[in-house]
């Protein structure tokens, strides 16, 4: 498995997810216009609260970006250090979520109170959950480097083969037909004739740059939630 | 450790179920093999084809005769909402993904899919999404909202059994195992090519499984966000659905149908990529216009988008609304005829060979055309409100489905089964099958559209003695049976082939693409050694042809009937190491004989 396919297989991902958040986000706006909206639930957000939070979880794509950079560098202190920064970020957001939760359903909006609070825990709780499913897989990525598996090999020119899957993918496992061994000697045996066979092997086969696909997706969904829910009702009069 | 667990390893691509091999079930539950993953897919559908179709039949001797008490109301509607999601999402399908599975990495020169474990993951939420739709059977009433299961009709003061929850688990669960597996092949497709096949070398049935899988990963979302929304108004009372309490009906009908009507692109595009195959080899001609056929899918698709709410022209929209929909639906019509026009352009002049295949092929142009012909006057919205609920809907959408999908994956069942099994399916035998198919589906159905526009509404369990009412439905019903009939002599067939049928070669149709390049049929676990690069669009083709006569001559129409002697470009270093070595060594000499 090499890296770029999995960069595919995220993206793919992310397409799809894309468009979730999408029939969420319309639902929500197509159900503000209806009838049992009441424009007073909104006035219960908290926007300076959650827009601190807002903040932090655009933070954390920023230093999930300085812990790839890190590990590019092949520096896995910094990998380690802006990973555990990362995740405490996405920690306090999650904790942030649930405050206001908890002080929604004390004022009693719920689920069952009004469409306003159905299609707000909805949206807001696929998006939570998605931090929480992000913040566990940071978490194993987290675990994976201090357990070594991001650390450079010593010596550059033969890399152990656990440390370097994608140098030395054994070839029972090459998933795609060899070309012609004697007539035609190409270097892409392993995964068709346009894969990124020239990039450099990674330690950790790109793992983190699959993930950090999710997590920015993550951020950017939030933004567009956080603008929809709390900033726009500012400035109309739904 | 404990006791450990030998899970056995598949020998073959196709394992024996018999009770001499102890672990023969075992080795299809563990399989992730794309070939075997395949072929489960591919008897999932038609499990529930056969549970699909008896639901139908049922139903249709209940409208034999007017006032009949055969079925009770409440299980009529249980059967028809039962028979609609049943052949959309357990039998269109898995039979789609079954073959693409299978044939995407042979088509592409690969040997598995990008994630083998993903392909077994997503076959068994697939299936354990159909039992868990039928659990409901057993578990207090199956699902009774039709298979669009209108708001507020699905709703729990409604519709108060288990049903519309299990209706929605359901699909839930076969939804996600649909969306990875789309993810899966995209990323097979992007990746996994053979050397020397850009993506405009693509063979059509990849390229339109490819486009498809783009469109299925846009609209399953929007199901699967109505289905969760409907369990949080069933389960924990939300309102989303429920107008009474400030919600809205109208949000799960622009939801469902930005799905559904995606939805019915994503089946009806592969059987175009099986029939543009099928269209190939039987004519043997290079197919007319490829780019366009290739680029008719993805103006299919992006449109598919644009017209949801044709399906809602009966709720009252504003005419800017309506127009709007309707004048986008017509719209499609255009893609869909370029691909019309190619097939038969491809037929033209070309040698054609009447297999059982290429009949199925050339009967869908004729129904799919008229289910075409029809849809396009449902896109004139007054047209479409004297219509909507009525036969007429039942007859448009059956010609479109059975006349499209069914019949495309018929003409790839009669195809690939020589590939997938290493036997022919008889063809005599198949042409009974198929005049009885296409007599009963058109003596079902064609009259259907004047019960329609006489008046009759659909979903409802009975009706009175209207004039001609009782006849046109008796005529119904009885050709209803010849096709249930049909697909009992299909499996009959089948079960004939898999034990004593003529053994096919590797490639026993002369064909163009990679996946009768394997050395055997069915392929060995690994399905090749050794490709040379591909340099045309006939992959397969154009190395038969640099074979023979040392040149590649890729752009050749009129080709030679018989194949050369020895197909096999590359010698293929290693010995076989498949239990099921290749059964005929003149493969050739079947040609004669089926096409």
């Amino acid at each position: 498995m090499t890296q770029s396919e999995n960069r595919t297989m995220m993206q793919a991902v992310v397409y799809t997810e894309a468009f979730f958040f999408l029939c969420l986000i319309m639902s929500y706006i197509y159900l503000a216009y209806s009838t049992g909206f009441e424009p007073h639930d909104l006035s219960r957000l908290d926007i300076g609260t959650s827009g601190i939070n807002t903040a932090l979880l655009i933070l954390s794509s920023f230093t999930l970006h300085l812990a790839e950079r890190g590990y590019g560098r092949g520096n896995t202190r910094a990998l380690k250090a802006w990973l555990i920064i990362t995740l405490i970020l996405g920690a306090i957001f999650l904790i942030g979520q649930g405050r206001e939760y908890v002080k929604l359903i004390q004022d009693k909006i719920t689920l069952e109170s009004s469409v306003f609070g159905a299609s707000f825990f909805t949206l807001t709780g696929f998006h939570g959950l998605h931090v929480f499913i992000g913040l566990v897989i940071l978490s194993i990525m987290l675990t994976l480097a201090f357990l070594g598996d991001f650390n450079r090999p010593v010596a550059t020119a033969t890399a152990p083969a656990d440390t370097a899957p994608t140098a030395t993918a054994p070839a029972d496992t090459a998933p795609a037909a060899q070309p012609a061994g004697s007539e035609s000697p190409g270097p892409s045996a392993s995964a068709g004739w346009q894969t990124d066979s020239a990039s450099p092997a990674q330690p950790g086969g790109g793992a983190l740059g699959t993930v950090a696909i999710y997590w920015h997706f993550v951020d950017i969904v939030w933004i567009v939630v956080f603008t929809v829910v709390y900033v726009l009702p500012q400035f109309t009069n739904i | 450790m404990g006791t450990t667990i030998k899970i056995p390893e598949p020998a073959s691509p196709f394992p024996g179920l018999g009770v001499e091999n102890a672990q023969g079930l075992l080795q299809w539950i563990s399989a992730v093999d794309h070939k075997i993953i395949g072929i489960m897919y591919l008897v999932t559908s038609v499990v529930f084809i056969v549970l699909g179709g008896v639901l139908a039949l049922l139903m249709r001797i209940q409208l034999a005769v007017p006032m009949n008490h055969f079925l009770h109301p409440e299980a009529f509607n249980q059967f028809f909402t039962m028979h609609g999601t049943t052949m959309i999402f357990f039998v269109a399908m898995p039979a789609i993904f079954g073959y693409a599975v299978y044939f995407i990495p042979l088509m592409i020169g690969a040997n598995e899919m990008a994630f083998p474990r993903l392909n077994a993951f997503g076959f068994w939420m697939t299936l354990f999404g159909g039992l868990l739709l039928y659990f409901s059977f057993v578990a207090g009433g199956a699902p009774d909202a039709g298979w669009f299961n209108y708001a507020p009709l699905n709703e729990k003061n409604y519709s108060f059994n288990h049903g519309i929850d299990y209706f929605s688990m359901g699909l839930l669960v076969s939804g996600i195992g649909s969306v990875v597996t789309s993810v899966n092949i995209i990323v097979t497709v992007l990746h996994y090519r053979i050397r020397g096949m850009a993506l405009n070398k693509l063979p059509l049935f990849v390229w339109m499984i490819f486009v498809n899988s783009f469109l299925l990963l846009a609209a399953f979302p929007a199901l699967n966000a109505a289905l969760a929304m409907l369990l949080l108004d069933r389960e924990l009372n939300a309102h989303f659905f429920n107008t009474a309490n400030g919600g809205s009906a109208l949000l799960w009908q622009h939801l469902f149908w930005i799905f559904g009507h995606p939805e019915v692109y994503i089946v009806i595009l592969p059987a175009f990529g099986i029939f543009s195959e099928v269209f190939q080899v039987f004519s043997r001609k290079a197919i007319f216009g490829y780019a366009f056929v290739a680029a008719s899918s993805v103006a299919i698709a992006l449109l598919s988008f644009g017209v949801w709410a044709h399906h809602m022209f009966a709720v009252g929209f504003s005419n800017t609304v309506n127009s709007f929909f309707g004048a986008s639906s017509m719209l499609i019509a255009i893609p869909t005829g370029v691909k019309i026009f190619n097939w038969i352009a491809t037929m033209w002049g070309g040698k054609i060979h009447f297999t059982v295949s290429m009949l199925f092929a050339i009967s869908f142009l004729i129904e799919f055309t008229i289910g075409g012909l029809t849809g396009v006057a449902f896109a004139m919205y007054p047209i479409d409100w004297q219509l909507t609920d009525t036969y007429y809907v039942v007859a448009h959408f059956h010609y479109v489905f059975i006349g499209g999908v069914v019949t495309g994956l018929l003409a790839g069942l009669f195809y690939w089964f020589p590939k997938i099994t290493g036997k022919h399916l008889d063809e005599k035998a198949g042409r009974w099958f198929f005049w009885l198919f296409v007599i009963g589906f058109n003596g079902t159905f064609l009259i259907q559209h004047v019960l329609g526009m006489i008046g009759m509404p659909r979903r409802v369990y009975t009706y009175p003695n209207l004039p001609w009412y009782e006849v046109l439905n008796f005529i119904s019903t009885v050709f209803s049976f010849v096709m249930g009939l049909s697909i009992l002599l299909l499996v009959f067939i089948m079960r004939k082939a898999m034990r004593h049928g003529a053994p096919a070669g590797p490639d026993p149709w002369n064909a163009y693409t990679l996946e009768w390049a394997t050395r055997t049929s069915p392929p060995p676990l690994k399905n090749f050694d050794d490709l040379p690069a591909v340099t045309g669009r006939r992959a397969w083709w154009d190395m038969k042809q640099s074979a023979t006569t040392g040149t590649s001559q890729q752009a050749s129409a009129d080709a030679p009937q018989q194949p050369p002697t020895n197909p096999q470009p590359p010698t293929n270093p290693q010995p076989p190491t498949d239990p099921h070595p290749p059964t005929d060594p003149h493969p050739q000499n079947k040609n004669n004989d089926t096409i």
